[in-house]
């Protein structure tokens, strides 16, 4: 394995905003959790291993209201079906790594670091194993410690709206969708999964929004196609 | 093995199943149909678009608005002093339009 301290470091510090963000939500977790019957440990070996909000949240509600548990998992698994996108696109940028990194790296893969990597690959930098590491963890730890302080003292942050955090990840996303204005089919793309996730958030409902809508705009994209002389993403 | 540690442990196997799925089915295709390509380059643009689209419709006022100017700002200004404003901006407009 290689290691480098100045791009651990790099992705530590680009992490930093993103993980204050998340954070609430990890307490919100934790807080949950342990109101819908897990203990402390249970609530911690859950962030641990899926280390994924939106579903982990979705898993306790159901858990709490004795659904089978066949059916709790798949829920989780349809909750974090767009991770698949996630690792068919960057899985490109990491060509470079060892299988093992690779694929650490993809345990990794969760919105906001989804789009830090795209935001530093626009920017033509590497996505190097040490600045995976950095960001990854960054997002890791003060999870599992967000999730433990709220399973251990209950709800602190009563309302997050009162301060705006839970907003931040959607103006996040939306300054990251316009930096990449510039690639190909961008208006349309952007114009055909808006308005399919819109619909589909309407008529379909949560979590199944966010893949119609993402794929709306791919399969718009594969029909377009790209023009002949486009650069290749992948190094 | 309690039945909560097993949904657990089901549930973390499934997650990182869909972390991987995309890269181990690509990586077994030697090239890639320029449709696929094509495909798979719209995805940033496409899956950030999805998730953000509903905040932009249904969540209110000032939510929409505060989307719109980051839109505008994010054509001038590079991602963390957007993300700044961005967050003055939701704290603004949610406190005098609520």
């Amino acid at each position: 394995m290689t290691f480098t301290k100045s791009e651990f470091k790099s992705g530590v510090v680009m992490s930093i905003p993103m993980v204050l963000a998340a954070l609430p939500f990890g307490v919100l977790f934790g807080t949950l959790a342990v109101k819908n019957g897990m203990t402390i440990f249970e609530s911690f070996l859950m962030s641990a291993t899926l280390f994924a909000g939106a579903s982990q949240l979705v898993g306790i509600e159901l858990f709490g209201a004795n659904v089978a548990p066949w059916l709790i998992v798949l829920s989780i698994f349809a909750v974090n079906f767009r991770h698949i996108l996630y690792s068919a696109v960057t899985g490109r940028y990491m060509t470079h790594m060892t299988f093992m990194e690779r694929y650490l790296s993809f345990f990794f893969l969760i919105d906001p670091l989804y789009a830090m990597i795209e935001e530093r690959h626009d920017r033509g930098e590497k996505i190097s194993f040490s600045w995976m590491l950095g960001a990854g963890l960054c997002f890791w730890i003060p999870w599992q410690i967000a999730t433990v302080i709220g399973a251990t003292f209950g709800n602190l942050i009563a309302n997050p709206e009162a301060i705006g955090i839970d907003f931040l990840l959607p103006v996040y996303f939306m300054s990251i969708v316009m930096g990449f204005r510039k690639r190909n089919n961008w208006a349309v793309i952007v114009i055909a999964s808006g308005a399919a996730s819109m619909f589909a958030y309407h008529y379909v409902g949560s979590p199944w929004y966010v893949t119609i809508g993402a794929l709306a705009g791919i399969v718009v994209a594969a029909i377009i196609g790209l023009p002949k002389d486009a650069k290749l993403v992948a190094e | 093995m309690s039945t909560i540690i097993w949904i657990i442990f089901a549930g973390a196997f499934a997650t990182y199943l869909t972390r991987i799925g995309g890269h181990v089915v690509l990586s077994r295709f030697d090239k890639i149909h320029p449709r696929v390509d094509a495909g798979l380059r719209a995805v940033p643009a496409a899956v950030l678009t999805a998730i953000v689209a509903p905040y932009a419709a249904f969540f209110g006022l000032a939510e929409t608005l505060t989307l719109a100017v980051v839109a505008v700002l994010a054509l001038f200004l590079p991602a963390l002093p957007v993300f700044a404003l961005g967050w003055a901006c939701i704290l603004g407009l949610r406190y005098f339009i609520g």
